[in-house]
């Protein structure tokens, strides 16, 4: 198992010569094509989820918009726009106004360290078909998933209304309880890679052969990590089984009761927009982001190989890991709040961390070219001991009654 | 200008040009919509009745689960940098990392013991 190390270490080679208005105008259309697409996925996807949905309950779904209702979602946003919407007069307006500003804003941002192909090349410029490589990289991911709260938080509470609090309240507390889940599961590939960017990780799980899907892309590697941040990513979306955010029948709906028109839209955007996100996340993280066979038939480094294939396998296992959402979605009920509360913190923590010991013991090991048959097992115990034996200090439920 | 801050303006410029997306969006929601004030329109959503009271209330709880989760993302900050780093820290790193991650559990498992996780 080779990993290359990463040719453009200082980030996008776009800003090599300075920073004059050609490379700021770069920077907007590439802003303006990746809003468009994503706008665009978002409205395909809404699509898509219903229709398949409708499949698996044997219904026919949206049908009359377009062909196959495939216009539907745009149907609905147009409407939108349409829509009166009146400021309640007990919410402290500013916020109000500001929470689904804050809401989209942060869905859009995350998504902009996504490398979705791979290099471009107009004129003298050079440049990552990727909007942004900051050297933060991933933690650039959970920064904004944490401001994304902010949308949640603010808008249930500049409401001035009891059902939108109680469940801004509880969706945030979610979401914070799975990123630090989500967090530590990242560390399980940072340990692989060696690097926080993006285009750094993505370029570590290059396409050199079949072989490459096990050895080379990470899911396999850092199978443990994968898991984990699947349904750390899945809570964090709101996504089923974990969609407390929204519960009809508790909440009266969820954080954004009080919003319609346009705003209820943006919020709406920006959930599906996280879950595009973090659905290319972990195609980044996890499945090669965009490397896979180049055309055998076709100049290896001509321009189809070099610019569309990339993006093609990209956006291939991008709509794999969706279509499995929506399998999600159709096929789970919802958990209990206090159960998924009880996965984050009493598992899935303590399973990440167990995982980036074992992990960065595997790792270390080879570098140090340690016998690994020795060496994994050992440390596999030693930390499952560390782990009994604290887990040894937890209360039972007895106890738990006790302390009440 | 260093490369390192060349990346981040990007970013800046990305930043601008999503809040005038997103701006243009509501914005023009506001110039489409109708709008016909009416007294009740501005009333709070209570399921039907007429809202009671003033600002709702929620369970402290939840607060001790924030309280935590700044705890857990503090940690991070530490065990990134080592994730990175750890074939040139090696062994040394290693052992490093798992004492802090079990001083770390030890603050999970206090928690735990004194039934913040506790739900109802």
């Amino acid at each position: 198992m080779t990993r290359l190390a990463n040719p453009f270490p200082g980030g996008d080679p776009l800003f090599n010569h300075g920073l004059d208005l050609t490379v700021i105008g770069f920077v907007i259309v590439k802003t303006l094509i990746v809003f468009g697409l994503l706008l665009v996925s978002v409205l395909l996807y809404i699509w898509f989820m219903r229709k398949v949905i409708a499949d698996m309950q044997n219904r026919i779904g949206p049908d009359q918009a377009g062909p196959f209702g495939i216009l539907q979602t745009l149907a609905d946003g147009i409407k939108l726009f349409f829509k009166e919407h009146s400021t309640p007069a007990r919410a402290d307006r500013p916020v109000y106004l500001l929470a689904p500003f804050v809401s989209a804003l942060a869905a859009f941002l995350a998504f902009a360290i996504v490398p979705f192909g791979g290099i471009a090349r107009l004129g003298t410029h050079t440049t990552f078909l990727q909007l942004a490589d900051p050297p933060v990289g991933v933690l650039w991911l959970l920064a904004m998933s944490g401001i994304g709260v902010y949308g949640v938080m603010l808008a249930g509470w500049s409401s001035g209304s009891k059902y939108p609090l109680l469940g801004s309240v509880r969706a945030s507390a979610q979401v914070l309880s799975y990123e630090a889940a989500m967090g530590l599961s990242i560390v399980g590939v940072l340990v692989h890679t060696g690097t926080l960017s993006t285009r750094g990780i993505v370029l570590q799980q290059t396409w050199q052969n079949w072989h490459s899907f096990v050895s080379q892309w990470l899911w396999l590697p850092a199978i443990g990590a994968f898991v984990i941040f699947l349904i750390a990513a899945t809570a964090e979306t709101n996504h089923p089984p974990f969609d407390f955010s929204e519960a009809e029948e508790e909440l009266a709906g969820g954080y954004h009761i009080e919003y319609g028109g346009i705003r209820f839209a943006i919020f709406y955007l920006a959930e599906f927009m996280n879950m595009i996100t973090m659905s290319a996340i972990a195609v980044t993280l996890f499945l090669g982001g965009p490397s896979g066979p180049k055309l055998g038939f076709l100049n290896q480094g001509g321009w189809v190989n070099v610019w569309i294939v990339p993006v093609f396998w990209f956006l291939l296992k991008l709509w794999v890991v969706l279509y499995a959402t929506v399998w999600l979605r159709a096929s789970l009920p919802r958990l209990r709040y206090d159960l998924l509360m009880d996965l984050g913190w009493k598992v899935l923590i303590e399973a990440a961390f167990l995982w980036a010991m074992v992990t960065g013991v595997i790792v270390v090991g080879q570098d140090q070219h340690w016998n690994l048959w020795i060496v994994t097992p050992a440390a596999a115990v030693a930390a499952l001991l560390v782990y009994g034996f604290l887990m040894m200090c937890v209360p039972g439920k007895r106890e738990l009654e006790d302390i009440r | 200008m260093t490369e390192f801050y060349r990346q981040y303006l990007s970013v800046a410029v990305l930043i601008g040009a999503a809040a005038l997306m997103f701006g243009a969006m509501l914005g023009a929601g506001r110039l489409l919509r109708p709008n016909r004030p009416q007294p009740e329109k501005f009333i709070t959503y209570e399921a039907g009745s007429d809202p009671v009271g003033g600002w709702g209330q929620s369970n402290v709880r939840y607060y001790v689960y924030a309280l935590l989760f700044v705890m857990f993302d503090v940690e991070a900050v530490f065990i990134f940098p080592w994730a990175v780093n750890l074939k040139s820290l090696g062994v040394y790193g290693l052992i490093e990392m798992a004492v802090f991650i079990i001083v770390l559990t030890l603050g999970l498992v206090y928690a735990w013991r004194k039934g913040v996780l506790r739900w109802a």
